[in-house]
């Protein structure tokens, strides 16, 4: 079974990023939504943690949550892809199961 | 696809209710069905006609109104969390004895056994929350 | 109706937070409605079994003993991530002895917990329908 994961929250305020990392499967999807699109930008204290986790998981983010934050997709880590909600919609249909971080 | 989704947060503290409504539209713009809503913990606050934001602000409940209405879609908010957080249909309200109700249009009260048939039917269940 | 794998997820301490007593609350209510139920407790979740747990002086319900019914409901895996415990200097001993009794074995008591490793959970959740998180 395939799963997609969201987390919404900021790795620097709680551990559900670094929770789901850990309990993701091989072959799994994460999608970055709300505060937790923090956790997409390179050069931070977690982004090995998440460049790590894409040896595993297939990393997205919600491109209009990080606009909302003033986060140029520019500074998002490499290999980590820019969905929109229609997007986030498809990742969901595309998964049997959906998992959130909370 | 059919979708259930549940709400656990109220409007304007968190961001989940509007993800969640972002969620959903985008969802039937995909000609996909939003077979019910489900708002728990402080989600069941979405539910409140009394909900008056600055002119300038969205107004969350409405658009949950709207929306079900536009779609069909079954908004229901837990009666156990809506007892503990003032907010009352007309029945519920008399029962209580109380002077009046406050829930919106295109939502209804009823009991946890809805979030669990919601994902026993739906192909999807999803959570937004904090 | 379809019997469908519903897990609940509890990563939340008890009383700072609703999240605990409530998520209990649809765990009921899932068991009545007679689906495969497990729980699981990650992170912060793992407080929520604590033994010893007493409300008195912050004038909140104590709702631990709760847990200890859930084996008369039938809900009886509850997994609790090993990694999660460790982390916060807990042993199986700091939590409630949660059993459940095995009509088909004489109604022998057996525990509910299942202390399971980071990679074990994760088996455990990809096997899942359903994932509600609190």
């Amino acid at each position: 079974m395939s799963t997609l994961h969201t987390v919404n929250k900021s790795p620097f305020e709680r551990d559900s990023l670094s929770a789901c990392i850990r309990l993701a499967s091989k072959g799994h999807a994460i999608l970055l939504i709300e505060d937790g699109v923090f956790g997409a930008m390179a050069g931070t204290d977690h982004s090995d943690m998440v460049s790590g986790a894409m040896k595993d998981a297939t990393i997205y983010v919600l491109g209009p949550d990080l606009a909302a934050r003033g986060m140029s997709e520019d500074r998002v880590i490499d290999g980590i892809q820019v969905v929109d909600y229609s997007g986030f919609v498809e990742l969901t249909a595309k998964h049997e199961t959906c998992q959130s971080w909370l | 696809m059919k979708y259930s989704i549940m709400v656990n947060e109220g409007p304007y503290t968190h961001q989940a209710s509007d993800t969640a409504l972002a969620f959903c539209k985008a969802a039937l713009e995909a000609e996909h069905e939003i077979f019910r809503v489900f708002f728990y913990h402080d989600g069941v606050n979405n539910g409140t006609r009394y909900t008056v934001p600055p002119q300038d602000d969205r107004n969350i409940q409405k658009e949950w109104s709207k929306l079900a209405e536009a779609h069909d879609i079954d908004m229901v908010i837990c009666i156990a969390a809506a007892q503990r957080r003032g907010i009352m249909d007309a029945d519920e309200a008399k029962r209580q004895g109380l002077d009046g109700d406050n829930i919106a249009p295109g939502f209804r009260i009823s009991g946890l056994g809805q979030l669990i048939e919601g994902g026993i039917i739906a192909d999807c269940q999803l959570v937004f929350g904090d | 109706m379809a019997i469908k794998k519903f897990m609940f997820v509890n990563r939340k301490a008890p009383y700072g937070t609703v999240y605990a007593l409530e998520s209990l609350e649809v765990v009921l209510i899932g068991a009545a409605f007679e689906q495969d139920v497990s729980l699981a407790f990650v992170g912060d979740g793992v407080y929520q079994i604590c033994k010893g747990q007493s409300t008195d002086g912050i004038g909140m319900k104590n709702f631990s003993p709760t847990y200890k019914a859930l084996g008369d409901y039938e809900v009886t895996k509850l997994y609790v991530e090993k990694e999660s415990l460790e982390a916060r200097g807990l042993t199986l001993d700091d939590l409630m002895p949660l059993v459940w009794e095995d009509e088909d074995d004489d109604y022998a008591e057996k525990p509910s917990i299942r202390l399971v490793s980071s990679e074990e959970l994760a088996t455990v959740f990809d096997e899942q329908d359903v994932v509600l998180s609190f």
